[in-house]
């Protein structure tokens, strides 16, 4: 389910920081395991994962994770209301089928979630369907059109309004560079939408 | 195959005599039956391995399948061949005997020394046979319960098991959830489907068929349905198998000639194979003891119990589960798994999930699966580091 970019482990530090240490978190797309070992060595929470791949669930087990195979598409409407503290998303939105459901799934079963995601309005993206005429392709985002797992790109601006839409409340937001660095705070959306190659957004419920 | 009667003494011997620990509860501590009835006395036949530590914290329960017995990780009494989990049972093994207190005991129903249907019956000095209240899966695990009862254990480390154990295993976190730690039910169901019961009622009536199993009093007669249980057996050991390693092992392939012999001989390798497997289990399996656990099984639908929600069999489950299914099991497919998965899940309860990729069908949990052995071996160690236990010191096995 995961499309791992290659700053991945940076960007799982972003995420990690806006997790409240001891708290129950649910890893969507969890791939490897990587995360939530993170999660666990360095802010003690207990963690629990769903991964499409059943390779990336046996390794997760093997290693002591719980960890269960399943789609966030499907498997999340499982989960019951307020089950976890956060419910985190990361590199995994485009790729799911029904992003907004996903979405208000997360915020559902989560009092918080975090969502991470490649930005389709960096500016090298803009450029390359402006000038080249091509869908974009680029070190991160290194698939064809025709074979790519990633069928809803969103901008950040895209996702923002989404927030609304699904009334979620952003209690904070970094646009990251390529390797996962936050770009300097305070920068105006569209700056942000421009030059962030990634955005992690942690959000909650506002009703 | 089912000779005269031979085939009897081992497991008569076994049902009264049994080469195990034994504990026998008196008419003062009846097992309560769903049958509606109180079954006293009551023998269990068990075996343990391992140390229980000062704590009584290490205590790791392993429930057996439809024909499984006590002897999970020893030399068995009737067959002389090695336990039938010595794969996943012992030394540096996922189920470590060098740090967990192993407990494995015989069914209620069933023929290896626990009472059964084999048992003398105090009231007439004769085999229960059909007179035996029909048991379930509750009733397994309740019988379960006294033992570990009697074994001074409040709450075990882990229950594990497979199949038929699995249901067990279920029945256990539902029951008795503040007693389970861990729960790893493995090729299992929450209910028996309708093929499944079906596969069932074609063995019993092969049985009941047989004109030695006497309304199921032979023992008393002398005689044995054994012609009908190895029919019983060469039925359901096909649904252990998988299409694709039937044709890999056997194919078309020929028993011993060069041509087919236009006869009703096993020309066929498979044919010879299953009526081995039959006359095998013949020698080691009480006719009506296979009623009875066939009947467990179908009985079960834990959902049921809980107003037709599963969810609602584990709400609130503090219990660790591991569920593992295999991707050639047509008997226990893992959509039934995953039913177990998705309840967990809305209940809220920490739950691992892993399907693992093998061609060996139903009795992979038998085998020599590494996968099996790597992502138990996980879930047991993560398990034993949260309940304080010591974690593996070696990993080899």
């Amino acid at each position: 389910m995961t499309t791992p970019a290659p700053q991945t482990r940076i960007d799982l530090v972003r995420v990690a920081e806006m997790v409240e240490p001891g708290s129950r978190v649910l890893d969507v797309g969890c791939g490897d395991g990587a995360l939530l070992r993170l999660l666990a060595e360095r802010r003690g929470v207990d963690g629990r994962g769903i991964e499409l791949s059943q390779q990336g669930v046996n390794d997760c087990v093997a290693n002591g994770l719980s960890v269960v195979q399943g789609d966030a598409d499907k498997d999340l409407a499982d989960y019951p209301d307020d089950a976890f503290d956060y419910v985190i998303l990361s590199q995994t939105l485009q790729a799911t089928r029904q992003p907004r459901v996903v979405l208000e799934h997360m915020l559902r079963i989560g009092r918080r979630a975090i969502v991470s995601f490649p930005n389709f309005g960096h500016w090298r993206i803009r450029a390359q369907l402006a000038f080249k005429g091509r869908m974009p392709v680029t070190e991160n985002l290194s698939h064809a059109w025709y074979d790519t797992p990633n069928i809803h790109f969103c901008t950040i601006r895209d996702f923002v309004l989404l927030t609304r839409e699904v009334q979620a409340q952003i209690e904070t937001s970094a646009a990251l560079d390529n390797l996962g660095r936050p770009l300097q705070v305070n920068l105006p959306w569209w700056t942000q939408n421009l030059i962030g190659e990634q955005a992690v957004f942690l959000l909650r419920r506002s009703r | 195959m089912g000779g005269p009667r031979p085939n009897l003494v081992g497991s008569t011997l076994e049902a009264d005599t049994p080469n195990s620990l034994v504990v026998r509860f008196g008419a003062d501590r009846p097992l309560t039956m769903e049958a509606g009835v109180n079954l006293a006395p009551l023998t269990i036949a068990y075996q343990t391995y391992g140390a229980l530590n000062a704590a009584k914290s290490n205590a790791f329960l392993i429930c057996h399948a439809l024909t499984g017995d006590q002897h999970a990780a020893n030399v068995n009494p009737v067959t002389g061949k090695g336990g039938w989990w010595e794969t996943m049972v012992g030394r540096g093994k996922p189920i470590d005997t060098d740090r967990f207190f192993v407990i494995c005991a015989n069914v209620v129903g069933g023929c290896m020394g626990t009472t059964g249907p084999a048992s003398i019956n105090p009231a007439t000095g004769r085999p229960y046979g059909l007179d035996l209240p029909v048991v379930t899966i509750a009733d397994m695990v309740r019988a379960q319960a006294m033992l570990i009862d009697h074994l001074g254990i409040d709450s075990l480390f882990c229950v594990a098991g497979g199949s038929m154990g699995g249901m067990q295993v279920l029945q256990w976190a539902a029951s008795y959830p503040e007693r389970v730690f861990s729960a790893l039910p493995i090729a299992a169901a929450a209910k028996h489907s309708a093929q499944n019961i079906a596969f069932h009622e074609v063995g019993r009536q092969a049985i009941m068929a047989d004109p030695d199993w006497r309304g199921g009093r032979y023992l008393s007669e002398g005689v044995s349905p054994g012609k009908g249980l190895a029919v019983a057996r060469m039925a359901a050991h096909i649904t252990y198998l998988s299409e694709s390693a039937l044709q890999r092992r056997f194919g078309r392939k020929l028993q011993n000639r060069a041509e087919r012999t236009f006869s009703f001989d096993a020309d066929f390798q498979i044919e010879s194979y299953l009526r081995h497997q039959g006359s095998i289990f013949v020698e080691r399996f009480d006719p009506n003891s296979y009623l009875f656990m066939t009947r467990a099984m179908d009985y079960f639908d834990l959902a049921a119990d809980y107003g037709g929600a599963l969810a609602g069999a584990f709400k609130g489950a503090k219990t660790r589960f591991c569920v593992v299914s295999f991707t050639s099991d047509w008997l226990f497919p893992t959509s039934d798994s995953r039913a177990i998965v998705h309840a967990l899940n809305a209940g809220g309860a920490s739950v691992s999930f892993v399907e693992i990729e093998t061609d060996k069908g139903h009795d992979a949990f038998l085998l020599e699966e590494p996968d099996l052995f790597a992502t138990t071996r996980g879930f047991i160690d993560a398990a034993a580091r949260a309940r304080g236990l010591p974690t593996a010191a070696r990993s080899g096995r």
